[in-house]
């Protein structure tokens, strides 16, 4: 791409694509981010595994789809049956992992000085890191999603183009309609546990006030352990998604990812499920964005995206729509 | 108090056992000794208060009762079980519950969603219990939508008061009810308890305004530096001389 940038006014068909690229990656940011949202709100600590949990579940959708193929990329059941598959496998499988991780790392130093569980959060980390390294190898493992099932999930899809010579195009296949509505359905479903059942309830106010919770008879270890359980598998979720997206896992994806799901969910509030969802949006359509408009973009476009978390910390400390107003009474 | 911790449930004569017993309760925060042999009871039905100055250790007294603050040593028997090492959800499935200090709302949930917390319990209540709380404050009906957090501090102390009431007590913990209320309210407020206490409910209240409390209990206990040092009936208690001088008078 040249240096100098584009506008999006010298050609609509990229503007279009780079909201397709946007929205895409910001669900799979706004996935991780909510993870990292859920667990700060509830403990106030900063979960550096998460993005390593988001690496294995990777991994584990990578394996379903490998174990599940029957010959080259040929399926042995339908297609939707094996995404769900795949996709309910690793969040469960991360899910697990996370609950494990609050259980033996986090919840032992509850009562320790702030700093013992995030050291003991980085860890985690490298431990996860280099679990994955010592079983899996180094070198990339494919997930292939392009040749899954003949291609459909490239080849299907909305391809529409529209005015002079078909000047404006939309080109939106399968798979990102799938990780979108994946993405959407998943923070649906989160968003209504949260404003209406009995454990979402529970968690906002153990998040609020733990020992008060208790007071009312809940059991505060419980309910973080859910969190772990619900937080660690949309990351989970998400490692597939990136997964079929990009093609590729290997043992340090988490690290980025970990960072920018951690990004987005400083920058729409920490602690703020609906401030998660807009952090990772938003880090999504800067870092489409950029590729296309800033110079340089598809070089530094994780500067830009950096760029913006500095500025909303300087502007807004609380994040977008984090709150400080309703502070304990 | 003689009995051995085993021989816990058996009770001498015709004597009531009563709801709440704390037997000579020890509680250290670290390695600070907060409570030192603290032995009370309240019966079924009673209204008892427990007076005493600040950091004298009335919070954790409350706090040990319901299984939040672990005895060193010493028991904790509720209606005829001993359930010193029974956790906190145990406690209030088996009909405790507590107005917190500070009242310690859910500040960012619904008035109603802070009723739920407190029958937790029961999956959040049935329509009964909320008609029950609605009936004893009307203004929380009408608030019932509204940010706990947003109240004012006399409905918030109405919502602490209906949360508490919402898992059907037994007996009824309530940590300084009338701390930051304007004269008026803490007079409402201790109406309030006395109807809640006709009703069959026991109560066990933490008060530093010993003249308000002491008229509507039926007895009280003194706590100084994490001791009894003073107990009997609130009739009598008012009219004695320390405590007048340490409470009443000014
Ligand atoms: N979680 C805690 N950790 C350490 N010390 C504590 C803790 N909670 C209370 N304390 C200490 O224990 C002592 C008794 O506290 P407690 O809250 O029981 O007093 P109180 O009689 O309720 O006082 P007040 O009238 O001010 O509410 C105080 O010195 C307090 O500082
Ligand atoms: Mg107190």
């Amino acid at each position: 791409m040249d240096v100098l940038a584009l506008t999006p006014w010298d050609d609509w068909s990229i503007f279009i694509q780079l909201c397709v690229n946007g929205v895409t990656l910001g669900s799979v940011y706004a996935l991780i981010a909510l993870g990292y949202s859920m667990v700060y709100g509830i403990l106030k600590m900063l979960n550096f595994a998460h993005g390593d949990v988001y690496m294995i579940g990777s991994f584990l959708g990578y394996f379903m789809l490998t174990s599940g193929l029957d010959g080259p990329m040929n399926l042995a059941v339908p297609i939707w049956l094996a995404l769900t598959l795949v996709l309910l496998v690793a969040m469960l499988g991360a899910g697990l992992l996370g609950v494990a991780i609050e259980r033996f790392a986090y919840r032992p130093l509850r009562n320790a000085p702030r700093i013992a569980p995030l050291i003991s959060a980085l860890g985690v980390s490298f431990f996860l890191q280099n679990s994955a390294l010592l079983l899996f190898g180094a070198n990339f493992r494919t997930y292939d999603a392009f040749t899954l099932d003949g291609g459909v999930l490239f080849t299907k899809g909305i391809f529409e183009a529209w005015g002079k010579d078909d000047a404006i195009a939309l080109n939106l296949p399968l798979l990102n309609m799938l990780v979108i509505g994946g993405a959407i359905v998943l923070m649906i479903l989160l968003t209504l546990l949260v404003a209406r059942t009995r454990l979402g309830k529970a968690m906002r106010a153990t998040a609020f006030d733990r020992e008060a919770a208790a007071m009312m008879g809940i059991n505060p270890d419980r309910v973080i352990m859910a969190t772990f359980f619900i937080g660690s598998a949309l990351a989970g979720a998400a490692g597939v998604m990136v997964g079929m997206l990009f093609g590729q896992v290997y043992h340090f994806m988490g690290f980025l990812a970990g960072l920018k799901g951690f990004t987005a969910a400083v920058v729409g509030g920490i602690g703020s499920i609906p401030g998660a969802m807009l952090g990772g949006l938003l880090i999504g359509m800067i870092e489409a964005f950029s590729t296309g408009y800033l110079p340089e973009g598809s070089k530094f476009q994780d500067f830009y995206v950096f760029i913006l978390l500095i500025a909303v910390m300087l502007f807004r400390p609380t994040g977008l729509l984090g709150r400080a107003d309703i502070a304990k009474v | 108090m003689t009995e051995a911790p085993d021989t816990v449930l058996a009770r001498d004569g015709d004597r009531p056992a009563p709801l709440l017993e704390l037997r000579e309760i020890v509680t250290y925060y670290g390695e600070i000794n907060i409570l030192r042999q603290v032995s009370l009871q309240v019966n079924h039905g009673e209204l008892v208060c427990l007076l005493g100055g600040n950091a004298s250790g009335k919070s954790t007294t409350l706090k040990t009762c319901l299984g939040i603050v672990r005895p060193r040593t010493g028991r904790v028997v509720f209606d005829g079980e001993d359930v010193t090492g029974r956790p906190t959800n145990y406690r209030i499935a088996r009909g405790m519950a507590i107005v917190p200090e500070n009242r310690r709302l859910f500040a960012p949930m619904t008035v109603r969603e802070n009723l739920e917390m407190g029958a937790y319990l029961n999956g959040g209540g049935v329509k009964e219990d909320f008609d029950r709380v609605y009936e004893l404050f009307p203004l929380l009906h009408e608030r019932r939508s509204q940010l706990a957090g947003t109240l004012s501090g006399g409905e918030q102390q109405m919502v602490a008061m209906g949360r508490a009431l919402m898992s059907r007590p037994k007996l009824l913990l309530m940590d300084e009810p009338s701390m930051g209320l304007a004269p008026i309210l803490v007079e409402r407020n201790f109406e309030i308890i006395k109807q809640v206490h006709e009703a069959g409910v026991a109560v066990f209240v933490v008060e530093q305004n010993a003249n308000v409390s002491l008229s509507i209990a039926d007895r009280g206990y003194v706590l100084q530096t994490g001791r009894v040092v003073l107990e009997g009936a609130a009739s009598d208690l008012l009219q004695n001389e320390d405590l007048r001088k340490a409470y009443l008078g000014r």
